[in-house]
């Protein structure tokens, strides 16, 4: 009688790359690389380009200016708020659609994607109706900060919803139940089991959700009434500087606004890795 | 990737940024709603149109029209519409135009300054490079309910104003120009005029983006006053929306620049004289546009306050020739330290 039960079956080791791409995979390679660089390293480049094209000095007086750096607060810090909220009511609204069965289910989730579909000037009509002077709950939020918020949380709604959903379908409910057998609380089980397992969907969710908000224009435009210094966010002051014949200027907010978003997402793109590793 | 390695390193930044300057200065260009391929003299009875938003209907009756006179004959259009200042970057970025239509002069020099029109443009024609005009009214809620008779009352405390974004929207400078102009008086007070200004920008409670987007605001019920311009105001009542308007004493006459690009074919200019002539005024009449010329008669102006006379006679019209001309206007009201951006920080 064996007193060793053999190891169970590993899954076979990926064969180890040798450097060399088949001719497959290196046609396929090259066609994203160039799809890639065209439609986004390009542009990007471009930007930074025009910022800087007429040397550190104007890009550093455009980013400096009073009205500028207002925008970005606003924009940024309105960004991130939105984000943690996203992360958390987000993957709320994933649980309970993966979770439980309730009537109506199905039109809920075809509603959620709506604010992806809208364009967004539509969205900002629906949401000036919805939260303006005429609104049914009687919430005037035309030209204050809190109609920004709401309107960038309507827009990102989607992000963390949609990455986290799959992610939870797929996680076997049996762990959980044995997590419960043995005694472990619902919170237990929730911070043990089941956060780890999603943490990298919401933070990617959550890093798509950001990076919609931060340069989101049409949605917030009609709500925010564009009040300087007070609800006028970065896209808008980047339309007016295009206008106005400033597209130095244009292009160097839109390069810090850059910076930071990538910023943001690396920060969340290693957290990501980091709770991926843990898991 | 050995692209950037070696030899053809240097070569490949310098393609790298070309390549990036040029997209940009490609972007503006997919703004209107529709552009055709091509240089504007390709063919010789296509006209490709590039226009602000409103003026779009008038427009496109006018082709309508003019493919039925002699020199129309066998004409067809390819028109594109959207923000006059985005039309403006699109035809500098390179689209096709053979007449360009903005709403107010500036766009029109960004175009002469990228050599697409020529210098002499105001020079064609007896208006002055003008194709159509209109006058800046106050818009109110139906029935007006805060009694509203001017410019005086709209600056009292308590009224909200709503209006396009001047830093945004070209066109409404003509809307803070013809709140100054008013004030300025037959005594040309300009200390009172800014003080006017002062309280009329500090009861401005929503600053859009587009004419458009402000008269949506203004339906979905901010604010109690809307700037807007005559044949806008007519054309929003003539679509059924609940607004009125009134045409106060002394305002602001709007001028909408038309010029033929260099390279345009012939039944170009001949277009552009049908837009300024008797019967081209009379389309444009329709759509609420004042006759830019004497001898026009408009009648039955679906949404006009009285239809059969839609365009009384305003006792003080200032033009922007009067305030020093659009270069100067430009400078002193929205530049970097003018009298419009210190008012509004």
């Amino acid at each position: 009688m064996a007193t060793t039960t053999p190891a169970p079956p590993r899954r076979r080791p990926r064969p180890v790359s040798s450097g060399r791409l088949t001719t497959a995979s290196g046609i396929g390679l090259g066609v994203s690389m160039l799809w890639l660089s065209l439609i986004v390293l390009l542009p990007i480049a471009s930007i930074v380009v025009v910022a800087l094209q007429t040397g550190f000095g104007p890009f550093w007086e455009s980013v400096t200016d009073a009205e500028a750096l207002d925008t970005i607060k606003l924009s940024v810090g309105a960004a991130v708020l939105v984000t943690v909220i996203n992360a958390v009511l987000g993957t709320l609204v994933a649980w309970v659609l993966v979770r439980d069965e309730f009537w109506g289910k199905r039109i809920v989730e075809v509603i959620i994607d709506i604010p992806f579909a809208l364009p967004t000037i539509v969205a900002g009509l629906v949401l000036i109706s919805l939260y303006g002077p005429q609104s049914p709950f009687g919430a005037n939020l035309v030209g204050t900060r809190r109609g920004i918020f709401v309107a960038l949380l309507f827009v990102t709604l989607p992000f963390v919803v949609r990455s986290v959903q799959p992610v939870l379908m797929e996680m076997e409910s049996d762990v959980e139940e044995a997590a419960a057998s043995l005694g472990a609380s619902n919170l237990t089980t929730f911070r043990r089991i089941v956060l780890p397992t999603i943490a990298p969907a919401i933070l990617a969710g959550s890093a798509l959700a950001f990076a919609r908000a931060l340069g989101e224009f049409g949605s917030v435009i009609l709500i925010s009434a564009n009040l300087i210094g007070k609800t006028e966010v970065s896209s808008a002051y980047m339309l007016k500087l295009i206008e106005q014949n400033d597209t130095t200027g244009a292009a160097s907010v839109a390069t810090l606004l850059l910076v930071v978003a990538v910023i943001v997402l690396v920060l969340l793109d290693s957290l990501q890795r980091l709770a991926a590793r843990r898991d | 990737m050995n692209l950037l390695r070696g030899r053809g390193r240097t070569t490949a930044v310098l393609a790298l940024l070309t390549a990036s300057t040029i997209g940009l200065s490609a972007c503006g260009s997919n703004t209107g709603t529709a552009s055709s391929s091509g240089g504007g003299g390709g063919d010789d009875k296509t006209i490709d149109i590039v226009g602000f938003s409103v003026i779009k209907s008038a427009y496109d009756d006018l082709g309508e029209a003019f493919a039925k006179t002699p020199a129309g004959e066998g004409v067809t259009f390819k028109s594109s519409y959207g923000a006059s200042g985005a039309q403006a970057r699109a035809v500098v970025a390179g689209q096709a135009a053979d007449l360009v239509a903005f709403s107010l002069e500036p766009d029109m020099t960004k175009v002469v300054e990228a050599g697409t029109v020529d210098a002499a443009w105001k020079d064609a024609g007896d208006t002055d490079g003008i194709n159509s005009s209109s006058v800046v009214v106050i818009a109110v809620r139906k029935g007006n309910p805060k009694g509203i008779k001017g410019w005086a009352d709209i600056a009292e405390p308590g009224v909200g104003i709503v209006t396009a974004d001047p830093g945004t929207s070209g066109a409404a400078k003509w809307n803070l120009l013809g709140a100054y102009a008013q004030a300025l008086g037959t005594d040309k007070d300009e200390a009172a005029a800014e003080t006017y200004l002062k309280s009329f920008i500090g009861n401005v409670v929503s600053w859009n983006d587009s004419g458009r987007n402000a008269t949506d605001t203004f339906l979905k019920g901010t604010g109690d006053v809307l700037i807007s311009y005559e044949n806008e105001a007519i054309a929003a009542r003539a679509a059924g929306e609940e607004l009125d308007y009134i045409v106060p004493d002394s305002t602001l006459l709007i001028e909408n620049p038309g010029a033929v690009t260099k390279d345009a074919p012939e039944a170009t200019s001949q277009f552009l004289e049908y837009i300024r002539s008797t019967e081209g005024q009379q389309i444009l009449a329709k759509d609420g546009y004042r006759p830019i010329i004497d001898g026009v008669t408009p009648t039955d102006v679906e949404g006009a306050n009285d239809p059969a006379a839609p365009f009384p006679t305003v006792k003080t019209l200032t033009t922007i020739a009067d305030l020093g001309g659009w270069d100067e206007v430009d400078a002193k009201f929205f530049g970097d330290d003018g009298i419009v951006t210190k008012l509004r920080k």
